[in-house]
């Protein structure tokens, strides 16, 4: 069904009068390897694709044949997904997960810039032995902090069962986020920043009427990162709503909503899509910032 | 400039101003930094010499949780196995399998586009719903790839419920989500200079050769990158494993179960699996704390290894 949308090309026209010569000779040479390349891609595609096919086929079958192993629906049962949706608690995940993606994206944004300016653009003394910090920060698995920290939230602040402890820590600098900001400022001539000193601008000024603006593409793509990190999130919800079903995010549900409906893979297949579905819309909107994202954290990394 | 005329005092209030400052900008990492990552760290340290379950008051036990983790604890042995095969055998094939998409994407004509978006797209599935999609589609009953399988008359492996064939399940759901590592590649194939291969053609180097000579040496910073970046998160690998393993073991879990990680055979548990259950499950904080610090130790070591004769990999100072 994926080569159906391929734009082919034809074949270029073999001219009798080099049938035999070396130019025809790198013709065909060229033809075999432009066939090569596009069926290779085209078989990768497929590994990627059919997943979310076979996925989405599964999540409209009626209750028997999602356990037939069959493949294409023999009724389309689109109430599917409305079932999943008034499950008790599906809601909830939502909401859970819109709170801890949004306000954590914020949270990030506001408190990564001024740390990524300054970073970047403060000459102070420590500036190398900070930045060094922020990366091994990155490096440390979040297990080896996890258990102080569950302690201090649940018996110190009694805020396990909730969202905050995951959405409270991201107003105090995420430092992948950090790292990526600090990239991306560096890209910026000094020479903006200096004219705008010269007119008068101060410090904060500065950062608030040239840096942001200049930096637009990289905040959305720290943003794009973090509000996916949030939604796709599972060990931080498993530490700290795992008591309390009502606090639990999408990805943290799934898993549970799975072993509630043993038996119905359409539900489950159903549920699924639902939690890929705003990555994927979000995707197809921001896909520029995205990638340039992903790239600048590989090139410049 | 206005040092000459500036006296001693005024400098010093301009010098106190403009520290202020600077830790203003950076007041909310300074903050984050010890409150999230250097408390709970020592405190991570302090635990670990102290028998504690979270409701006694901590007991100092010397040494005993770091041997009763190294020597004493039976699925130490498994989920360190686990870990460093899946380091391995995980991180290399994502970094060819991702320079081999790289490759392809840069050299498709017709339908980059769509290529391109195809091979990125898994990468954003969230883990747990790729997660639940793979050990649907790999189910040995139910699933559409044993029956396609079993169609095309190739034996099929129960893939998530064999302990043989449950780590490799686990490498495909991965090379599956190769979409950024893709995207690096391209990035750093397209900054290779055109002229090289041209150079190279003229020389009549062959396809071979010019991978070989121009591609590989101008891509090696991003492939050391990607070797770096792959072995830190396949240290940390968690929720896939966790996830897959729960499913594909069928038992129903609610809230507060305790299910044994790792089915089948523990073939899937991991160390930072073995650190949740151990601090969350047995309530055994003190031993959680030391597992966690071998992990930690673990990465740094491996890491600092890897990067050993590559400073650039390191935030340059400008």
């Amino acid at each position: 069904m994926t080569t159906t949308t391929l734009p082919t090309r034809p074949a270029p026209a073999r001219t009798p009068r080099a049938a035999g010569g070396p130019a025809a000779r790198a013709r065909r040479k060229r033809l075999l390897h432009w066939i090569a390349v596009h069926s290779a891609a085209l078989a990768a595609a497929l590994f990627f694709l059919l997943p979310f096919v076979f996925v989405l086929l599964t999540s409209v079958m009626s209750d028997d044949q999602a356990m037939s192993g069959e493949l294409w629906p023999r009724t389309w049962h689109w109430s599917n997904y409305a079932t999943v949706f008034t499950t008790p608690g599906f809601l909830d995940w939502w909401r859970n997960s819109l709170l801890y993606a949004g306000l954590g994206t914020l949270f990030t944004v506001c408190s990564a810039v001024p740390v990524a300016y300054a970073l970047a653009r403060l000459r102070f003394r420590g500036r190398r032995v900070a930045m060094i910090l922020v990366v091994s920060t990155m490096m440390l698995p979040p297990q080896v902090v996890v258990m102080p920290m569950y302690l201090v939230w649940a018996q110190q602040l009694h805020l396990a069962g909730s969202v905050w402890p995951l959405i409270i820590p991201m107003a105090f600098g995420d430092a992948y986020s950090i790292f990526l900001l600090r990239q991306f400022l560096l890209t910026i001539p000094q020479e903006y920043l200096e004219s705008a000193k010269v007119d008068g601008c101060g410090e904060l000024r500065t950062l608030l009427r040239i840096v942001v603006p200049m930096a637009r593409p990289g905040i959305a793509a720290i943003s794009l990162f973090q509000f996916f990190f949030c939604w796709n999130d599972y060990f931080g919800p498993q530490i700290y709503t795992a008591q309390n079903p009502a606090a639990w995010t999408l990805s943290y549900g799934l898993e549970s909503f799975k072993s509630a409906h043993n038996v119905n893979w359409n539900l489950t297949t159903a549920a699924t899509l639902l939690v890929m579905a705003p990555v994927i819309v979000v995707f197809f909107f921001a896909q520029k910032a995205f990638v340039e994202g992903v790239t600048l954290t590989g090139v410049k990394g | 400039m206005a040092a000459t005329t500036t006296t001693a005092p005024a400098l010093r209030r301009k010098r106190t101003r403009e520290r202020l400052r600077i830790a203003g900008f950076l007041s909310p990492w300074l903050i984050g930094f010890s409150v999230f990552f250097g408390y709970p760290l020592i405190a991570t340290v302090y635990f670990s010499f102290m028998h504690y379950n979270q409701i006694e008051r901590p007991a100092f036990v010397g040494l005993r949780n770091w041997t009763y983790v190294l020597t004493q604890m039976p699925l130490f042995g498994p989920a360190l196995w686990n870990t460093l095969w899946l380091v391995v055998v995980m991180v290399a094939l994502r970094v060819v399998f991702g320079l081999g998409t790289g490759l392809l994407v840069t050299r498709v004509k017709a339908g980059a586009g769509f290529f391109r978006t195809a091979f990125y797209l898994p990468y954003l599935a969230p883990p747990v719903a790729a997660t639940v999609a793979f050990v649907f589609l790999l189910n040995p009953a139910t699933g559409p790839v044993n029956d396609i399988l079993g169609a095309a008359g190739i034996p099929a492996p129960s893939w998530f419920n064999d302990p043989h064939w449950a780590k490799p399940s686990l490498v495909l759901l991965s090379l599956w989500g190769i979409g950024d590592l893709m995207v690096i590649f391209m990035a750093a194939l397209l900054d290779v200079p055109k002229e090289q291969y041209e150079a190279a053609e003229l020389d009549g180097t062959g396809a071979w050769g010019k991978f070989r000579y121009v591609t590989w040496p101008s891509i090696t910073p991003i492939v050391l990158f990607a070797v770096v970046t792959g072995v830190v998160q396949t240290m940390q690998y968690y929720t896939q494993a966790l996830v897959a393993g729960k499913l594909a073991s069928g038992v129903s879990i609610g809230p507060g179960t305790v299910i044994q990680p790792g089915y089948p055979d523990h073939s899937t548990l991991t160390v930072p699996q073995l650190v949740y259950s151990l601090g969350f499950q047995n309530f055994n904080t003190g031993a959680a704390c030391a597992l966690s610090l071998v992990l930690f130790a673990l990465a740094m070591a491996v890491t600092t290894l890897l990067m050993r004769r590559r400073a650039g990999l390191l935030p340059a100072e400008d």
